[in-house]
């Protein structure tokens, strides 16, 4: 499958692949027509600074093959499509339990690296790793279906996201 | 995915050129926009501070990160002060155009300058008493020197109001001083945006904004004015003449100089040397028929309104017009002006030659321009487009078929004088219907809006509804082009407008020249308000700019809308990142000035929207 790859050590901090993830799931998906509208749109990808490296970093979800968010989820609420390998929620069977939060490997392989560069980001508090907690936007990344590119992947003037197949992951 | 030629233009001349050019592997703007997409939509929403050493700052525009800058900075704030410094950018670059054109008058006044002549008496001491300098006893030089030095005195003046905003009606000017918008001397206003914009000092956007007005004000009705004053004495105010358009003006058998940029100072000088016969004959040695100078953007006006020169393009035809591999020398003074025309002329044989003091660009051939020595180094630059001739690559030339006849020079002066020497008839006109309204259609041309498809589409629906259309800038080419400036483009018109036009045997598009120029319109909506005993809000009049980009066009819309005429805005400013400013330019600015500004892409709604307001603002004057 394609997926987001994540090139950190080019990553401005911008901000720009968060603004165009909010876009890309807005309702009229355009920049200016989507400030306006109720509920504001959310974005699936998180620009965290990591201070000791004073470095930013780009967070969002792997859609990983073994999926341990989807084997701990005890509603079904996650899935994994066999045909398009994606990971998807159905908030209508989420019981907002965020386990799949805790086990996600992405955000565990931050949060070693947050571990041992002894930190911990604002945001984390209220978002673990991918997985966001602001259930009515929907938890993540849906690798912008529908997209032939990725909203983020496009905005990303340096080309720190790029979408590209994922082999022997 | 990539536009083709045909998306990228409306005229078939520069969808010519365009394919020329992806044939040849050679980059336009187009392009390079491309390449810019997806665009920073922080940028575009405004909201990214950059103001001091503490950011730079930028706000989430969905609430879900930061909100303030480091300094406490809103949204808001930082949106207003953005467009402040535009407005500031803009004001500051007519303004200091205006400028140099006083002190060459001054010069040429003095007898330093020996190039010029004063070419329009009338207009001169008409001025000078206007600056209340009594003629009486002296020579026209010696009111020229004071004349210039009082005009001068505008720039530095600390306690205004600018001389020329008494030309605005008196309702508008008390409504100004009550409103504490009134501008006092040009620089002033502009240092004063750039002070209060700097970190802590003013964070309030309506006051914040209400010192843009007063700015723009300062612009429209100072510098851009004076400019257009000064340059009407120098170089004579423009009559109503016929000349051509479009890129097919470049010849196949002549050296094509073309002059690009602003300032008529220089060009007016190219225009008298590229006639000088010892010129003319080494063209001939060279090989060519003769020397064929044509412009590009507001130089190009200014020729044109006053020789009939021809117009090779707009905005966004300057690269189109080397890639024709028939220009011997692009020749450019200030503004507007793409750096990559210094790339993009090393792959042809034409010489770029930059000629102001201020302004340079990669790989450019420096001459630069004083007064003292006008003519000579315009002399100096047409022999190095001559002598360029027989590096003429005749296999990378391709010259377009497409030229358009026109008709331009409308100043003030001239309509009036078409009108039988008062706005009378217009206004009976207007008063009995057949002429509904007036829309100012100016402005530049804009890569994310297809090339003169804006321009050209609404101004067509603003005369086919009987609107009679002032136009400057590139708008004016973009018409030009399209066939609307000639007497016959009446049949394209409502039937009043095209009565009155075959009446008097003008074009139902007039074209007043370049953009600063607008100053020409205010005057001309304050001849035709004080007549009717009413404010310029008061008339059915509306203004546009379909496809305009520079900041300058930003001061103009402020002084348009400050003036009291409503105006759309074809693309969207950087403003929206703050609801605040929004509100307040789109309806605030409506009960503080009377008029308010609008956006809207799509140049058929635009053309509704003016009507619609032209419509409301007959029914208040009593007209059906
Ligand atoms: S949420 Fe985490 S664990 Fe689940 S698929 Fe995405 S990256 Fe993998
Ligand atoms: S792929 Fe789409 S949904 Fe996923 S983070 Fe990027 S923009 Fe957001
Ligand atoms: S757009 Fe690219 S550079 Fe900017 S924050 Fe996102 S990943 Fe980093
Ligand atoms: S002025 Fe304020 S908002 Fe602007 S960069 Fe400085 S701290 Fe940030």
């Amino acid at each position: 499958m394609k997926d987001v790859i994540i090139r950190p050590e080019r990553c401005m901090g911008c901000h720009s692949c968060e603004v165009a993830c909010a876009v890309a799931h807005s309702k009229s998906k355009n920049l200016f027509l989507a400030l306006g509208e109720e509920p504001a749109p959310k974005k699936r990808i998180y620009v965290e600074y990591i201070p000791a490296l004073g470095a930013s970093m780009p967070i969002t979800c792997r859609h990983c093959e073994d999926a341990p968010c989807v084997s701990v989820c005890p509603t079904k609420a996650l899935s994994r499509d066999p045909v398009t390998n994606t990971v998807s929620h159905n908030p209508e069977r989420c019981v907002d339990c965020w386990t799949c939060s805790t086990v996600c490997t992405r955000f565990s392989s931050l949060y070693q690296l947050i571990l041992v560069a002894g930190c911990w980001t604002s945001s984390m508090n209220c978002n673990y790793g991918v997985i966001s907690r602001q259930i009515e936007a929907g938890v993540r990344c849906d690798l912008c279906k529908g997209r032939e590119l990725p909203a983020c992947v496009e905005a990303c003037p340096t080309h720190a996201l790029v979408f590209s197949e994922v082999v022997g992951r | 995915m990539k536009k083709t030629a045909f998306e990228k233009s409306i005229d078939p001349a520069s969808q010519t050129l365009l394919q020329k050019a992806e044939n040849e592997g050679i980059e336009t703007a187009w392009d390079r926009y491309e390449q810019q997409l997806p665009q920073c939509s922080f940028g575009q929403l405004g909201v990214c501070c950059r103001n001091c050493n503490m950011g730079p700052c930028r706000i989430d525009p969905f609430g879900e990160g930061t909100e303030k800058g480091v300094c406490g900075a809103t949204a808001d704030i930082i949106v207003a002060r953005n467009l402040l410094r535009m407005i500031a950018a803009g004001a500051a670059a007519h303004s200091d155009h205006a400028r140099d054109a006083v002190l060459t008058f001054k010069k040429m006044s003095e007898g330093e300058a020996g190039s010029y002549k004063i070419k329009d008496e009338a207009k001169l001491f008409s001025l000078a008493s206007e600056y209340g300098i009594p003629a009486e006893g002296k020579s026209r030089e010696e009111v020229a020197v004071e004349l210039a030095n009082a005009m001068l005195l505008e720039f530095g003046k600390q306690n205004g109001p600018v001389l020329c905003t008494k030309r605005a009606p008196g309702v508008r000017l008390r409504l100004w001083s009550e409103l504490g918008i009134e501008p006092r001397g040009i620089d002033r206003e502009i240092v004063e945006c750039m002070h209060r914009t700097h970190i802590g000092v003013d964070n309030n956007a309506t006051h914040i904004l209400l010192q843009g007005l007063r700015t723009g004000i300062s612009d429209g009705w100072g510098g851009s004015m004076i400019a257009t004053d000064v340059q009407d004495i120098l170089f004579g105010t423009p009559e109503p003449k016929k000349s051509t358009v479009n890129l097919g003006v470049l010849s196949l058998e002549k050296v094509n100089l073309i002059v690009h940029g602003h300032e008529p100072i220089l060009s007016e000088m190219i225009v008298e040397a590229a006639e000088n016969p010892e010129l003319l004959e080494l063209a001939k040695e060279k090989g060519a028929s003769g020397i064929n100078v044509v412009g590009i953007c507001c130089t190009g006006n200014e020729t044109l309104m006053r020789h009939g020169t021809p117009i090779a393009g707009n905005f966004l035809q300057q690269e189109l017009a080397v890639i024709t591999g028939a220009v011997e020398a692009m020749v450019v003074d200030v503004q507007c002006i793409m750096p990559s025309l210094g790339g993009l002329t090393g792959c042809y044989h034409t010489k770029f030659i930059s000629t102001s003091p201020k302004a340079d660009f990669p790989g450019t051939v420096r001459m630069e321009f004083h007064e003292e020595k006008a003519y000579e180094t315009a002399k100096e630059i047409v022999r190095a487009a001559v002598e360029n001739f027989p590096n003429r690559n005749r296999e990378k030339v391709s010259i377009p078929e497409e030229k358009q006849e026109c008709m331009a020079g409308f100043s003030v002066e001239a309509i009036l004088n078409a009108l039988g020497g008062s706005p009378d008839p217009l206004i009976e006109a207007i008063a009995g219907g057949a002429v509904k309204g007036i829309g100012a259609v100016v402005g530049c041309n804009n890569v994310k809006v297809q090339h003169n498809y804006g321009h050209v589409n609404l101004v067509k629906e603003l005369i086919k509804n009987n609107v009679l259309v002032v136009t400057t800038g590139c708008n004016a080419i973009a018409c030009a082009e399209a066939g609307l400036l000639v007497p016959e483009a009446a049949v394209l018109a409502g039937e009043g407008l095209k009565g009155i036009c075959e009446a008097l045997g003008i074009p139902p598009v007039l074209h007043m020249g370049s953009c600063v120029d607008i100053s020409r319109i205010l005057v001309l909506a304050s001849a035709i308000a004080n007549r009717m005993g009413v404010d310029i809000s008061d008339l059915p009049a509306a203004g546009a700019a379909p496809e305009w980009m520079s900041e300058k066009a930003v001061s103009i819309g402020v002084y348009v809308v400050s003036s009291g005429i409503y105006t759309v805005l074809g693309t969207i400013p950087p403003v929206l990142g703050s609801q605040e400013v929004t509100a307040l330019l789109t309806k605030g600015l409506d009960s503080v000035v009377g008029a308010s500004f609008a956006v809207e892409p799509d140049p058929f709604k635009a053309a509704k929207m003016m009507l619609e307001h032209i419509d409301k603002k007959r029914k208040a004057l009593g007209l059906k």
